[in-house]
């Protein structure tokens, strides 16, 4: 244990090493240039962060943004994931559902959720319902498409087990083909989060928004506050890393038995 | 002989693959008694695992009739099968993998009744210590003891096994066949067996049904009379055992 604890601990190091390395660069390169539009200072940058509830360009401050973005994935991620997660059980439990559905979602998957824009601000108006749309739409095709698979990937012999203690097909559905898709359909949920995430921050830069990181970014840069929009793009990059790691500590802990069967 | 747990009577079964067809089971027909110990064995590929799955509900036979007694008091009758891989859920300790198929069969079954069963259960596979362990942190006889468990824990009135014990070693194999025949003393379970291992089937049966090759028909029904618990070494069961290699070499 003692001996994996130091090599991660290692690994830790040789990761923030690079981050240091470029830091280091980014300062060398600022204090050359002389210039706050190109390159600002790490030091502009850091006290913007420093201030997290001071109102930044005069309006609210970063946590305040922050939280607005948060609430807006949130809320996106979760209703994609309740719309997502039914209907790739039903996908791919069914052959039939999944003939029928195929071609749609195919089509509909490869497009940019941010294209869907304009059909968002004519349906729903400016706001807070457009944003949420753009980043369902981002949200949903990782997990409804990581649930079919997760779902397609049961053993066969695991369902079997049910049919001989004659389950009906709900509890089929209910003990084992949700637990045995579930670490599958945890890594839809993982990609999805990071996707909804960037999502919001795009959708955020549209215009009529008042508020959150993205927001914050482009109003930003119509004042010429580089440094404001580096601290957003470190808010940005943090909370994405800490969602993750979340999810990977979740995954390790839930379905330690993957892999391992 | 006692009445029968178990009757098949001519079950058949043509697999179909587009235009071709094999034939597979061609009217098989036996019975297995109440307490018995019955093993199938025959030629690699003969069906002996169609056959099992059909008794267990996972196949459907093309023709030919199974009648089976109920083994519990709800007058439900109830094959549970064992398969050669543990087929034990991952993501469930051993207690709840035992207990899966009691909480599906009886529903609404109390909490205490179901913890009283399990207890009786892993004290009888010698998986206590283990009750709250993972599958995947158990070895493979401890594996495929929890799994006989879970297939107990329903009171079958039949345990249908499918090869169960020829992933294991030889020492782990011989301690679960001798716990076949201390289960059949203490719970009074009937037992099928497929195996392709004469002397597993000396070992554990009353009687061997031997198949032929495909499709397949009952060629020969061997009664082992000899007393448990047996010994490989018996001169007896060394003339049993070439007498059974040599009846399914002779049907491949």
């Amino acid at each position: 244990m003692v001996l994996i604890s130091k090599q991660s601990i290692r690994d830790y190091g040789k990761g923030l090493a690079l981050i240091v390395i470029l830091l280091i660069v980014w300062e060398g390169l600022a204090l050359l240039i002389q210039n706050n539009y190109i390159l600002p200072r790490l030091g502009e940058i850091l006290s913007v962060l420093l201030q997290p509830a001071a109102p930044v360009l005069g309006g609210e401050s970063l946590i305040q943004n922050t939280i607005q973005s948060l609430k807006e994935v949130l809320t996106g991620f979760l209703c994609a994931a309740a719309i997502a997660i039914p209907l790739g059980l039903l996908i791919g439990w069914s052959k039939e559902v999944q003939t029928y559905l195929n071609p749609t979602i195919q089509i509909l998957r490869p497009v940019p959720p941010i294209a869907w824009m304009p059909f968002a601000i004519a349906w729903f108006g400016i706001g807070f319902h457009s944003i949420l749309f753009i980043i369902g739409m981002g949200a949903f095709f990782p997990i409804l498409i990581n649930t079919v698979d997760g779902v397609q990937g049961v053993r066969l012999r695991w369902i079997e087990v049910a049919v001989t203690f004659h389950a009906t097909e709900f509890e089929q559905l209910r003990t084992v083909i949700l637990p045995g898709a579930l670490p599958v359909i945890w890594t839809g949920l993982r990609v999805s989060f990071g996707v909804a995430w960037m999502c919001v921050v795009a959708a955020e830069m549209l215009p009529g928004t008042t508020a959150g990181l993205g927001y914050l970014i482009m109003y930003a840069y119509n004042l010429g506050q580089l440094q404001v929009i580096g601290a957003g793009m470190i808010i940005i990059g943090v909370i994405g890393l800490g969602a993750d790691t979340l999810f990977r500590a979740g995954q390790e802990r839930l379905f330690g038995w993957q892999g391992k069967e | 002989m006692m009445e029968p747990v178990l009757s098949l009577n001519g079950i058949t079964k043509t697999f179909r693959d587009g235009e071709k067809s094999c034939p597979a089971l061609a009217g098989i027909s036996f019975e297995v008694a109440a307490r018995e110990i019955v093993c199938i064995m025959g030629p690699s590929g003969c069906g002996k695992s169609t056959l099992l799955r059909i008794i267990g509900g996972l196949d459907s036979a093309d023709a030919g009739t199974i009648d089976q007694a109920s083994g519990n008091k709800d007058g439900k009758p109830s094959a549970a099968m064992v398969f050669q891989d543990h087929a034990l859920f991952p993501w469930l300790t051993v207690y709840e993998n035992i207990v899966y198929g009691l909480r599906l069969s009886v529903q609404n079954l109390p909490e205490e009744e179901i913890a009283k069963r399990a207890e009786s259960l892993l004290d009888l596979t010698h998986l206590t210590a283990f009750a709250l362990s993972y599958p995947h942190q158990l070895s493979g006889g401890m594996k495929q003891r929890a799994s006989v468990a879970r297939a107990l824990a329903i009171k079958p009135s039949i345990l249908l096994m499918d090869e169960p014990f020829s992933a294991l070693d030889t020492f782990t194999r011989r301690e679960l066949e001798d716990e076949v025949v201390r289960i059949r003393q203490d719970l009074k379970t009937t037992f099928l067996m497929v195996t392709h291992n004469p002397e597993e089937a000396i070992y554990l049966a009353d009687r061997i049904v031997i198949l032929s090759g495909r499709p397949a028909i009952v060629s020969d029904i061997l009664q082992i009379d000899l007393p448990y618990p047996r010994d490989p070494a018996d001169p007896a069961f060394i003339r049993i055992r070439e007498q059974v290699t040599r009846m399914i070499r002779g049907k491949a």
